[in-house]
């Protein structure tokens, strides 16, 4: 069993990993729409 | 590169350069505020005397399930907006707030378990809170699941927001849980009789402060994720319209 230290890491580090995941889910999706729209324009120009 | 019709995405130039260093500047002064948030809750505020240094727990499990409440009200509210208005800007709204209470409600669940097993001896129980809680985030993982699964915008839009809608019925059941049944989970420390050391409060505060800012700043980053999917599908039927492969 954890002792309470370790317990207190693990949720901190928890917290930490959950919104930098997100973070960077978000980021992802973000510069692949980004691209989808230019890629998009570009097509509607030609 | 011509400016064309009004777009989520300007063409790379001063303005879009301008506006990445500018979230940049603001996603690192919430991660400085996250910081000092974590290192009140860690060293600052005082150890609780019968739980000891495992109770720190408290100060962002708490405090994300609040936010995790201010996500899921905010999609209540743009669910009943976009219902009364079919703009789909509140839809775009309800989506984002839904997404980020979701990974509060995540952090919620995840820390809840790692502080109850040391103190209660469990992992988990199915008490009023825990299984109200658990309700809660499945109902809004649902919302999503549900998203994925229509194509129609504007149906999907009025079905998410009738679930959307009726989800947050759960947030009372969450927050008065512990005050209208018998369960395991620990009676109110703020309001309602509970009292909480003056310090503990200060930083409490400052950690629901920090994950409010981190919420923000999520959301605005979401949010612009959803124009920017709207935009694809509107440019995916013009292409189509003229016979052009998407």
């Amino acid at each position: 069993m954890l002792s309470g230290l370790q317990s207190l890491m693990a949720a901190y580090f928890a917290v930490w990993a959950v919104f930098f995941i997100y973070e960077i889910t978000v980021s992802r999706r973000l510069g692949r729409l980004q691209a989808d729209v230019e890629r998009l324009k570009g097509a509607a120009k030609r | 590169m011509e400016q064309g019709t009004a777009s989520a995405v300007e063409p790379t130039g001063p303005g879009q350069r301008t506006g990445a260093g500018l979230h940049a500047a603001e996603t690192l002064g919430v991660a400085l505020l996250l910081g000092v948030a974590g290192y009140a809750a860690m060293f600052i505020a005082p150890t609780e005397r019968t739980m000891g240094v495992i109770q720190r727990i408290f100060y962002f499990h708490v405090t994300s399930a609040w936010t995790g409440f201010v996500a899921f009200l905010i999609t209540f509210v743009a669910s009943i907006a976009y219902l009364r208005s079919r703009n789909p800007k509140w839809d775009w709204l309800a989506v984002s707030a839904a997404e980020i209470g979701v990974a509060f409600f995540t952090v919620v669940l995840i820390t809840g378990p790692i502080w109850a097993r040391p103190v209660w001896g469990i992992w988990w129980t199915w008490d009023a809170r825990l299984t109200t809680s658990f309700v809660l985030w499945l109902l809004y993982v649902c919302y999503l699941l549900l998203r994925t699964l229509v194509d129609e915008p504007e149906r999907r839009a009025v079905l998410s927001a009738v679930l959307g809608i009726f989800s947050a019925f759960d947030i009372p059941f969450v927050y008065f849980s512990i005050r209208w049944f018998r369960t395991q989970h620990p009676q109110p420390v703020i309001g309602a009789g509970g009292s909480l050391d003056p310090r503990m409060r200060s930083v409490m505060l400052l950690c629901w402060a920090a994950l409010l800012a981190v919420m923000v700043l999520l959301l605005r980053q979401r949010y612009r994720m959803e124009m920017l999917r709207h935009e694809v599908e509107d440019l995916q039927t013009d292409s189509a319209r003229r016979g052009e492969p998407a």
